[in-house]
Order: structure tokens, then C-alpha cells, then sequence
């Protein structure tokens, strides 16, 4: 039988896009959908629910979405993801559901993120009604960080039944879904609906509340009556190469860079307050998403060449398939095999220089990928005044060290166990501060499997009281 | 929204607003700051906490108009609202009875400083203060600090108050006088409080500074705050804002404050009176 092909998805040209903060991807069509939505084989094993974090029910859904009722989709698919819109955008499914789909051994498999991502966008968002009016909760929870692993727990707690309040340090709810993923690869107004339909559920959100500093854990459970916290508080401390330069003015860490472009809409200076050097020439270190993404923002605010910095070669970017292609095509130049040794500077303190040095790949390493070794002599300049670190995230320690008894491993993330228990009662920990850096999707799973975990320690401890 | 309950113009072009932030006021130490962002459009800055009523539930903010950001802020009246207010951001200032303690607050730099001499006074301290600034017009909180301190020195760097000349001039007489002194707080603009290190460190005489490079989030997540204290780098906001004076690399923090200039220009340009927003 002859195989058929994966529907592409529209999108913006390459040319077009990067002068813009709009979308880049436009969704499938209703027919592109259903048309994508046939190709499913219906298979009885499913194997591609197991590539996803969070089981969603795949065959099921695309099966509604053949028949038409795109609205059953959607609530098929928020039985395990709260956040279809957002997943469907930014899943890496190349390593996930769609890597274990029976088409993927002919490199065709069914385009599962964008069928979810269309079904999400085309459906009501709404799958449980909210706690009547009067009526009495069944007890009192705090989220600190409204990331996609708080604002899951919040939700769903919120279903069983709870009055949930979440406390987020920044002025917008969202995470890293507002102020690190650029505009163009998931627009805010979708975590903005996301998170109206949380407080349609009765959920509270307070902001500019800051764990460990405006409160502490400990004041929450003695003098506002909560009886169980989540702590989903991400992976938000950047890390820095201590090389020399770091401190030049246009060097930025990629949390910054994209905050400032992001969160605090820089692109529209001086409309908005909030300004952001753009560099002619840009490196961005690192090969990640956050990487993308801060290159494909510099570009879109105007800088003429810019180039991603990475140590490893092109087997080993992290980056989701899709977006590693969309860079390419909007022009992102790659230097792999290259790490940077320093930044060199101006006498007035700003960058004018990378100094790197190119690396031929040794043994593997403990992550399985083959160690980087310098090449000696290779030194070379990229000709760059501005410099972006996207080299990872580690936790911030702000709440882990104003809660006694909250165990933290070496890196200082807070140990949790899988269903989300941390060594102080009543404590529930998930998404990145557990894991460190990884995706949206598992921060979910996380929230998930946390707010099921609160809703039973309180039941057992509301039994023992009676 | 946080309502600002009560304005007063300190002097030309410094304002103090008492704004309503509870959850704030119950919480906050000497030597803490919040940040702010006036409306939808506006930028987060950092604005110390110059003194709280836990009763009322509200804080004090003194803050000079520089830029568009606190111009925006000053156009405020009594009975508006600041639209976000985070805090109490940093580590409190480290108050104990070390014996003679001085004092140091440079133009806007005598609103933080206040609320920590005030706080070293009550933990036992000999308490002395200078405050200065560029003519008596623009001198604050003069009364204020005179309570708090057991001597108040006043200068002027054109003499129209106290004594004419930098506020580094008291601290050296003391100096040469052979006074004792236990530990020196300075607070102000980056070359006073580089001044007074220098003035300090050939005496070995503990000196803290509180910095106040730009600033985003105020939380540790975005590493702009950066500063080099000891050859390794500290988030000013979280690990700070006060640091070892001998330590600090003030030529770098020049740097770094230095950085939007150039569009600070162009955000005026655009609109006279900071119409930009
Ligand atoms: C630029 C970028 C691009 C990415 N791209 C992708 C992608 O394409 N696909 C993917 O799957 N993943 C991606 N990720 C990773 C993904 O976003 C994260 O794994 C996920 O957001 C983690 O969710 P979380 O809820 O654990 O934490 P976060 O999203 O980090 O949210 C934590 C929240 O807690 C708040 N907070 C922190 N401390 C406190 C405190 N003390 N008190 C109150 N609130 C606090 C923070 O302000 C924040 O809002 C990307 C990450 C970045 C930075
Ligand atoms: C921890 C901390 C506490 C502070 N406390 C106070 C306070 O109590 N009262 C007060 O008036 N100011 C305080 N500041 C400084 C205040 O945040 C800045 O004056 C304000 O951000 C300037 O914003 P703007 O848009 O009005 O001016 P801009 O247009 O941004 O800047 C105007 C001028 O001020 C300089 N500038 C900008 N940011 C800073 C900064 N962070 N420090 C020094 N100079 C700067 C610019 O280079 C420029 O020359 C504090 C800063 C920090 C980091
Ligand atoms: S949530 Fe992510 S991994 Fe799961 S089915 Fe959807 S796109 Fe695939
Ligand atoms: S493995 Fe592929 S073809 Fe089979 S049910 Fe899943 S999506 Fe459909
Ligand atoms: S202001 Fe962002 S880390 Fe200090």
C-alpha cells in the first residue's frame, strides 16, 4: 500500500515571518485536519500513547475529529492535558507520541501535535463545570507559581472541588508560557484564555506574590488556613559561562533577553516602557529551545546576522525539530562545534567580540553524547555586539530556603517523589523545580499526578479529624 | 491594584508616596525595596522601602524623577493606584549593636538610609549621619534623620546648607580625629559610595553599600542585576542589594547603569513631557 504523506501545516514565508512577532504556524484547516485525521490507523495498542508523558487518549480523539465533533476531541484530550492549545504548539512530539506512531518507522507519522493543537483551538476550552455558588469547598490549597505545573494542579483541584488560590511572583500567570516563549511560537492570548478559564473555575490568582519573600510556606498553613501547598516554581536562575565579558554591557542571559521581549513587550519601545539592546551582529550560545528562540526574537527585533554557538554538532541540538528548521530557514547562522572562550569588549564596557574556539567530538560522556574536546590553536573572533547565554536554568532557591524541613538535592532542587510528596508534610512539589529544565508537557503530568496526590492526603487527613 | 494614600513633594522633583501594600508592610526590614509598574505599558523598577506601618498596612517610597518611568509615577495623585507592587525584595540590612555606627546618604540615597539608621539607633548604636546634596533645595529628610541620629552632619556641594562640599569631607575629619568608628553604611550614587570606600579602606574600616543596578524581575531570574563583588558575580537582588564596599566592582556597575542610555534619550524624544506612554 502506498503511503501517504503528513500534511504540512501553513505557515508564514520565511521572509515574511521574520519581520514579525505574529504566529509563525497557522494551524491546520478543518479539512487539512480531517484529511490528517484519516491517516490514523485507529490501532487497537496505541503505541503512540505511550510516547506521551501524560497518556492522553490519541486514537480516541482523532477518531471525533474524523466524525466531525471537534468538541469531544478537546474533552477527550483535557481528560490528561489541561493545556491542548499549548501542548499542541510546543510538545517536542518528535521524541514523544509521534515518535512511537506506527507510521513513524516510514517517517510519516500522524501529525498528532498539530491535530491536537487544531482540535483545541476549534473546541470549547471549558471541561467541568465550577463549584456552585454557597457551596462549601472541600478545603484550602496554595500553588505557589503559575507556570503550566501550578496552573494544571490549580485546575484540577479546582474541578475536585477545592478553593485554590495560586501566588505568582510576576505580574502575569503563565511561566515560562508569558515571559520565555516568544510570541511567535505561542501566542499569549491563548495562555491568557487558559488561564480565564481557571478562574471561571472559582481559582484565585493573586500576583506579585513572591514564596519565601512577600510570605513563607510556613505562614501559609499557620495564619491563612491553607492545609496543602504545591510548589511549582520552574527552573527560573539562569546560568552564566564564567568566562570573561560575561558583565559587558549587551551580554544577556537568555531569561532576561526574552523576558524583556516577551513579558515586558520591548519590541514595541518606547510605547511600552521597557527597552532591550539589539545588536547588529548576534551570538546566541547554546542550542536548546530557549536558544531558538532567543535567536529568532533577535532577528525579528532587527538584527542583521545572528548566530547560534554550540559545542556539540547538529546530532546533538536539543532543540524541538521544528523549531531548529524554522531557524535555519529564517537564516539563523550555526557555528557547531564551537564554544565560546570570551567576550570581548569596548573601552565604553559593550560587547564587540566572541572570542571562540572550535571542538572535534571525543568519547561519550554520562548523557551518552560525545564529549566536546577544544581544538587547541583554532581560536577564532565572530565579529558580534550583543551575546545571548541560553546555556540552561537551574532552581531558584528563594522558597527552598525559607521552608524548613523542605529536603533539596545537590543542584538545590526540591525532592519530591512521583506522585508530587516532599519531605514536609503537607508540601507537594512538581515540574521543573523537581526535574530541573524539560517541557511543558511533563510539568503538566507533574501538576496532574500532584493535585490527585493533595486531593487524597486531604481526604485522609479530613477522615482522621472526623 | 495598591492606592496611594498620601503624596507630598519632598523637594524639586522628589516625591514621597504613602502606598496601601499590606501584605508588604506586615513583612518588610530595613534596608528592602519593592518593584513597581505603574500601568499595562510600564517598566518594573526597583524603588527602596523608606519606611512601613505595619498597622496601616502601608509603605513609604521616596523617589527622585529621572526618567520616564518615575515621572510617569509622580504624575500619580493621592487616591490612584500603582497597578503591580512586589516585595519586600533583597535581604534586610544585618542591624546589631556594633557601637559607632555612621550613617552615609547621598541625594535620593537619604531615603533608604533612613529607615537603617533609625534601626541601628534603636539597636543601641551610636548613630552618626551624613546626609548631602547638591543645594538645599534638593536636601531630604533632614528633619527625619536629625531624630534618629545622635549627630547629623549636613553638606552642600555649593555651601547654600551645612557644611560646602561632598559628604566623604565629615567622614574623613572624623578620621583624621581619631574617632572610633565600628561600621559605615553609604548609600547614594555609585562615585559617592565608591568615594567612601576609598575614604575607609586604608583604615580597614567595614563599610557597606547598597547598590542599585537595573533591574527586571527582582527575583533572581533574569541575572541583569549582576554585579561583580569579590571577583565573583552576585544578583544585586537577591544577594544584596548590600555588599561588602571593599569588595565591590564600581567601575563595572558604572558600566551596566550606563546601558539604556541611549534609549532613555530616544524615550524622551519622544513626546516632550515623556508623553510616550
Ligand atoms: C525560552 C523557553 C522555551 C521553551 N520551549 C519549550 C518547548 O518548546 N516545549 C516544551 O515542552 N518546553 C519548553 N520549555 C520548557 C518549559 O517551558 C518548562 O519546562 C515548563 O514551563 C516548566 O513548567 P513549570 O510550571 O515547572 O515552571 P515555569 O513555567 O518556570 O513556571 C514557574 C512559575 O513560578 C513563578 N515563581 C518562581 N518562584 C516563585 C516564588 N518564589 N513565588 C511565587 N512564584 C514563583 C515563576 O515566576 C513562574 O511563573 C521552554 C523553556 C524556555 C525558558
Ligand atoms: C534596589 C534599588 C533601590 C532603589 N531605590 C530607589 C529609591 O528609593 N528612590 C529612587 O528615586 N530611586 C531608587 N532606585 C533607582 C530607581 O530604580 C531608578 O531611578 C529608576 O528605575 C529610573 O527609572 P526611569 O525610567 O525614571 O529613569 P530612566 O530613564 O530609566 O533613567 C534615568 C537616569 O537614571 C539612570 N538610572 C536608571 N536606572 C537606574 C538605577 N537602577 N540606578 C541608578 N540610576 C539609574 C539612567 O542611567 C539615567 O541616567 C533604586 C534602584 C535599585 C536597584
Ligand atoms: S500532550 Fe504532547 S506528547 Fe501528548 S499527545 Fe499531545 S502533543 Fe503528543
Ligand atoms: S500509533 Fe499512529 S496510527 Fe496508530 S493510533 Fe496512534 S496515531 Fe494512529
Ligand atoms: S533583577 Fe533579575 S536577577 Fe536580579
Amino acid at each position: 500500500m502506498l503511503m501517504s504523506l503528513r500534511h504540512k501545516m501553513p505557515e508564514q514565508t520565511p521572509d515574511e515571518r521574520r519581520k514579525n512577532f505574529k504566529e509563525v504556524t497557522l494551524g491546520y484547516t478543518a479539512d487539512i485536519a480531517k484529511a490528517e485525521a484519516d491517516r490514523c490507523l485507529q490501532c487497537k495498542t496505541a503505541p503512540c500513547r505511550q510516547g506521551c508523558p501524560v497518556e492522553v487518549n490519541i486514537p480516541a480523539f482523532i477518531k471525533h475529529l474524523r466524525e466531525d465533533r471537534p468538541d469531544q476531541a478537546v474533552a477527550e484530550i483535557k481528560q490528561k492535558n489541561n493545556l491542548p492549545a499549548v501542548c499542541g504548539r510546543v510538545c517536542p512530539q518528535e521524541h514523544q507520541c509521534e515518535k512511537l506512531c506506527v507510521l513513524a518507522k516510514k517517517g510519516q507519522p500522524v501529525a498528532i501535535g498539530r491535530l491536537e493543537r487544531f482540535a483545541a483551538d476549534y473546541g470549547l476550552s471549558c471541561d467541568c463545570e465550577p463549584r456552585e455558588v454557597g457551596a462549601e469547598p472541600l478545603g484550602k490549597v496554595a500553588i505557589i507559581g503559575a507556570g503550566p505545573a501550578g496552573l494544571t494542579a490549580a485546575g484540577d483541584l479546582a474541578c475536585l472541588g477545592y478553593d485554590v488560590t495560586v501566588f505568582e511572583a510576576l505580574h502575569e500567570p503563565g511561566g515560562v508560557l508569558m515571559y520565555g516563549i516568544p510570541e511567535f511560537r505561542l501566542p499569549k492570548s491563548i495562555v491568557r484564555k487558559e488561564i480565564d478559564g481557571l478562574k471561571q473555575l472559582g481559582v484565585t490568582i493573586e500576583v506579585n506574590a513572591i514564596a519565601g519573600k512577600t510570605f513563607t510556606i510556613d505562614e501559609l498553613f499557620e495564619e491563612e488556613g491553607f492545609e496543602a501547598v504545591f510548589i511549582g516554581t520552574g527552573a527560573g536562575l539562569p546560568h552564566f559561562m564564567d568566562i570573561p565579558g560575561e558583565n559587558l554591557n549587551g551580554v544577556y542571559s537568555a531569561n532576561e533577553f526574552l523576558t524583556r521581549v516577551n513579558l515586558m513587550k520591548a519590541y514595541q519601545f518606547p510605547q511600552s516602557g521597557t527597552p532591550v539592546h539589539i545588536g547588529k551582529n548576534v551570538a546566541v550560545v547554546g542550542a536548546g529551545n530557549v536558544a531558538m528562540d532567543s535567536a529568532r526574537t533577535a532577528l525579528r527585533l532587527g538584527a542583521e546576522n545572528v548566530y547560534i554557538v554550540y559545542r556539540r554538532s547538529e546530532a546533538e541540538i536539543p532543540a524541538r525539530a521544528e523549531e531548529l528548521e524554522h531557524a535555519k530557514e529564517e537564516g539563523v547562522q550555526f557555528h557547531l562545534l564551537t564554544a565560546p572562550v570570551r567576550i570581548m569588549g569596548s573601552e565604553k564596557g559593550w560587547v564587540s567580540g566572541l572570542e571562540c574556539i572550535r571542538m572535534e567530538l571525543g568519547e561519550p560522556d554520562k548523557s551518552g553524547r560525545r564529549r566536546p574536546i577544544p581544538v587547541e590553536g583554532s581560536e577564532y573572533t565572530l565579529d558580534v555586539d550583543a551575546v545571548v547565554m541560553a546555556i540552561g536554568q537551574g532552581p531558584n532557591p528563594l522558597v527552598q530556603h525559607t521552608t524548613p524541613g523542605l529536603e533539596v538535592n545537590k543542584n538545590g532542587n526540591i525532592i519530591a517523589n512521583e506522585a508530587g510528596f516532599t519531605s514536609k508534610e503537607g508540601v507537594f512539589a512538581g515540574g521543573d523545580i523537581v526535574t530541573g529544565a524539560a517541557t511543558v508537557i511533563l510539568a503538566m503530568g507533574a501538576g496532574k499526578k500532584a493535585a490527585v496526590a493533595i486531593h487524597q492526603f486531604l481526604q485522609e487527613k479530613h477522615a482522621v479529624k472526623e | 491594584m495598591y492606592v496611594i494614600e498620601k503624596t507630598e513633594e519632598l523637594s524639586q522633583g522628589v516625591k514621597s508616596f504613602i502606598v496601601k501594600a499590606p501584605r508588604i508592610a506586615k513583612k518588610c526590614q530595613p534596608g528592602q525595596f519593592i518593584i513597581l509598574r505603574t500601568d499595562e505599558d510600564g517598566e518594573r523598577i526597583p524603588l527602596t522601602i523608606a519606611d512601613f506601618n505595619r498597622e496601616t498596612g502601608t509603605i513609604t517610597l521616596i523617589f527622585q524623577e529621572v526618567g520616564c518611568s518615575t515621572r510617569q509615577l509622580g504624575r500619580l495623585q493621592a487616591g490612584q493606584a500603582i497597578l503591580d507592587v512586589a516585595g519586600p525584595l533583597g535581604n534586610a540590612s544585618h542591624i546589631d549593636k556594633f557601637g559607632t555606627v555612621v550613617c552615609i546618604g547621598g541625594g535620593i540615597g537619604v531615603a533608604p538610609v533612613y529607615p537603617i539608621a533609625r534601626a541601628y539607633r534603636e539597636a543601641g548604636n551610636k548613630v552618626v549621619s551624613i546626609i548631602g546634596a547638591r543645594n538645599e533645595s534638593l536636601l531630604i529628610l533632614e528633619k527625619e534623620m536629625a531624630a534618629v541620629s545622635d549627630i547629623l552632619h549636613v553638606t552642600t556641594d555649593d555651601g547654600s546648607k551645612g557644611h560646602k562640599g561632598m559628604v566623604i569631607d565629615p567622614l574623613k575629619s572624623m578620621i583624621a580625629a581619631g574617632e572610633k568608628i565600628d561600621l559605615v553604611i553609604a548609600i547614594g550614587p555609585v562615585v559617592m559610595m565608591r568615594g567612601v570606600a576609598e575614604v575607609t579602606r586604608p583604615y580597614g574600616i567595614k563599610t557597606i553599600v547598597s547598590l542599585n543596578p537595573i533591574m527586571v524581575d527582582g527575583t533572581g531570574m533574569c541575572g541583569g542585576c549582576r554585579v561583580s563583588v569579590g571577583n565573583t558575580n552576585k544578583f544585586a537582588c537577591v544577594d544584596g542589594p548590600e555588599f561588602d564596599a571593599h569588595q565591590v566592582d564600581f567601575t563595572g556597575l558604572m558600566a551596566r547603569q550606563r546601558m539604556y542610555l541611549e534609549h532613555e534619550k530616544e524615550e524622551r524624544k519622544c513626546g516632550g513631557e515623556c508623553s510616550c506612554h
